[in-house]
């Protein structure tokens, strides 16, 4: 199990928290997402055989977030 | 003067060229209606603003959400339906160019942290075979040896191996004074050397030093629900769908599309979700730049809520350490008895030990003469000899030595000022009495003062020690009460008792009173770096050991409660405002989009205002 953290661009509304977490957590090999959203970070953990960082990352920038920087 | 604009248009090209789109939407608007070319700038300024809203809410319809994009798309829609492209355009270009500056401003109510963030160093001065070399922070490794210099910023924690240094640790303590520190002790990433030169060896790297675990704890902290936010999220959750429901019921009633639709625009509850957030948001990090860490929006809440104090007492309302008081002597030269009781005591450890050695020090007493036939007698005290005489230093149970009446009463009064009496012999003759105490914190009795001016109705002190010390404290400071000779477990069953009637906060050092911090409604840690279990257990932890702080922490955190509630008063008169003005055919599409993006920007404002430098 992997964790990588996602530092975004100022997440704004409060249902964005909803919107990564649901779909992000639908990604096949993630098994948690903790969105920080005062912080504006996404928690993810997840399964590296399955789906990698940048996978991730990818689809947080298609929901419409930048990905500033993963750790 | 263009060039210095330039990177600014740059940076806000996207929200430039849509201003521009609006203002010729509304010219257009005025003098040709319905010409085509009016129609195509209208559709391409919806586009262009409204393509991410439009996107977020087919987003959220796959993951059933019905959100506040969902609400402004379908009212998009609408309006294209009606024909009414002018509408169209404005209410999303309202939405778009809102959530900018709500961006920009929560930028600003988060700033608090990012301010932290900002002080850690990014390159070190590695010493490498001899040579100094730069490196990246993060090339870094643990004992790795590093040089500092006066006026840098020492890179990451460490221990001294060389040099003397003052710090100034302020943006750790919160202490203004800078600190003198050397040889083995350990200094904090991120603090400024202010004079001298170091030689360091690193301890601790990235995410393990002790900024990096402030800056967490902090983020943790803003992210942690009060109750009311969480109430105020559920809300949403309902409203939201509510509105939806309650402009189709409106439509089936009166036939109107256009009121239907403009129903949801105005009741998006954007200013009501992000009221409560951004007042402790804003509260909790102002917190963290003064040196008082709150673990979460609860903590701000309990604490404001308190109206009994009670203080653990050594190490929170005295320093913890004793201190020579006073000295008094039987036909002897002061300075001689110091002098010898320096020399008896110097190789011994106990803390009453400590402050004999010390006195000695400061009168420029220190003998090299050695003691002989050094002895420690367990529950009593030393003996030794110098020259020919034999020496006992220690309490009044050494039976050899001859205690008279006089100097039992003398005792009996040093003893009753909360002190604690050494007794000094010369081949049994009592020569001398070294009264030691506590000492309160310099700024205990102020705070005292200042808590019972910002509505604490009671203060109580809790303490293991004996009753007479306790006593004294509690009257010089002017408690309402204590209670002495507790354990640890009794002390937890007190607050327990008070807790039942009102509100407590509990202030100790966490580790001791660990079970008593847990059953008050809230904690606060006196903590310092290196305290991680105060820094874990409490709701609250005062930094750099200053007591003070618990008044502004209290204060406060009751500015943060009143900003919030100023807040949602302010979104929910806002959202009914409108509802009536919909109902009365006053307000249309556009004015409603004005009036809901004004308001979260006035409710981010307000929040700012907990950030500000206020102090008085």
């Amino acid at each position: 199990m992997t964790k990588s953290i996602y530092q975004l661009e100022t997440v704004t509304c409060p249902s964005c928290i909803r919107r990564i977490e649901l779909s992000i957590g639908k990604l096949n090999g993630v098994s948690q997402v903790n969105v920080k959203f005062n912080a504006s970070k996404v928690e993810v953990d997840y399964d590296e055989q399955v789906i990698t960082k940048d996978k991730i990352g990818a689809s947080i920038t298609t929901l419409g977030y930048k990905v500033l920087n993963v750790k | 003067m263009l060039s210095r604009f330039g990177p600014w248009i740059k940076a806000n090209l996207y929200i430039l060229s849509l201003t521009i789109l609006f203002i010729a939407s509304i010219v257009l608007n005025e003098l040709l209606k319905t010409h085509y070319a009016s129609i195509a700038i209208m559709l391409s300024l919806t586009i262009l603003a409204g393509y991410h809203i439009f996107k977020k809410a087919i987003i959220d319809i796959r993951y059933k959400i019905i959100g506040i994009d969902l609400l402004v798309t379908i009212a998009v829609i609408g309006a294209m339906i009606l024909g009414d492209f002018f509408e169209g355009a404005a209410v999303t270009y309202l939405f778009t160019l809102g959530h900018y500056l709500e961006k920009r401003s929560l930028e600003k109510t988060r700033s608090a942290l990012s301010q932290l963030m900002d002080l850690k160093p990014t390159l070190a001065r590695k010493l490498d075979e001899g040579s100094e070399t730069m490196v990246g922070l993060d090339e870094l490794l643990l004992g790795d040896i590093i040089i500092v210099r006066a006026g840098e910023k020492i890179p990451t924690d460490s221990e001294i191996l060389e040099g003397v240094a003052t710090i100034d640790e302020q943006m750790m303590t919160g202490e203004s004074l800078p600190v003198e520190k050397t040889v083995g002790a350990k200094v904090f990433g991120a603090t400024i050397v202010t004079s001298g030169y170091l030689k360091l060896t690193v301890t601790a790297i990235g995410e393990d030093t002790a900024l990096s675990q402030i800056i967490h704890l902090v983020e943790d902290a803003q992210d942690k629900k009060a109750k009311t936010q969480k109430f105020i999220e559920k809300f949403a959750r309902f409203y939201t769908p509510l509105i939806v429901l309650s402009a189709i019921v409106l439509y089936l009633f009166t036939f109107d599309i256009r009121l239907a639709i403009t129903m949801l625009v105005i009741s998006c509850p954007g200013a009501l979700v992000i009221a409560t957030p951004v007042s402790y948001v804003a509260g909790i990090g102002n917190g963290a730049k003064k040196g008082i860490l709150f673990k979460g929006g609860e903590s701000v809440d309990r604490l404001s809520k308190a109206k009994v104090v009670m203080f653990d007492k050594t190490g929170t309302l005295t320093m913890g350490k004793p201190e020579l008081k006073q000295i008094k002597t039987y036909d002897f030269d002061e300075n001689e008895l110091i002098k010898l009781a320096a020399i008896g005591e110097k190789y011994s450890e106990h803390p009453l030990a400590i402050p004999l050695v010390e006195e000695a020090k400061k009168r420029g007493l220190v003998a090299q003469e050695e003691p002989s036939n050094l002895e420690m007698i367990v529950a009593r005290g030393i003996q030794f000899s110098y020259q020919t005489d034999v020496y006992t230093i220690g309490n009044h149970r050494f039976d050899s030595v001859l205690i008279t009446d006089q100097i039992r009463e003398d005792i009996e009064v040093l003893e009753s000022q909360g002190h604690t009496t050494l007794v000094m012999a010369k081949n049994n003759q009592v020569i001398g009495l070294f009264a030691l105490g506590d000492t309160l914190r310099p700024d205990a009795k102020n705070l005292v003062t200042k808590l019972r001016k910002h509505g604490i109705k009671k203060l109580i002190m809790l303490t293991g020690d004996r009753d007479r010390v306790a006593n004294v404290v509690a009257t010089e400071l002017g408690l309402d009460d204590y209670h002495a000779g507790l354990l640890p477990e009794e002390k937890a069953e007190i607050v327990k008792t008070y807790e039942k009637s009102a509100n407590t906060i509990f202030v100790g050092d966490g580790i001791n009173d660990a079970l008593a911090l847990s059953y008050a409604s809230s904690s606060v840690a006196i903590g310092g770096l290196g305290k991680d279990l105060a820094m874990a257990t409490s709701d609250v932890v005062l930094m750099g050991g200053d007591l003070v702080k618990l008044d502004e922490a209290i204060r406060l955190s009751k500015r943060v409660r009143a900003n919030m509630y100023q807040n949602v008063l302010f979104a929910l008169l806002v959202v009914l405002f409108l509802i009536v003005g919909v109902i009365f055919k006053t307000v249309n599409m556009t004015i409603g989009m004005l009036v809901h993006e004004l308001s979260v920007l006035l409710v981010l404002v307000n929040a700012m205002r907990l950030i500000g430098k206020r102090r008085n």
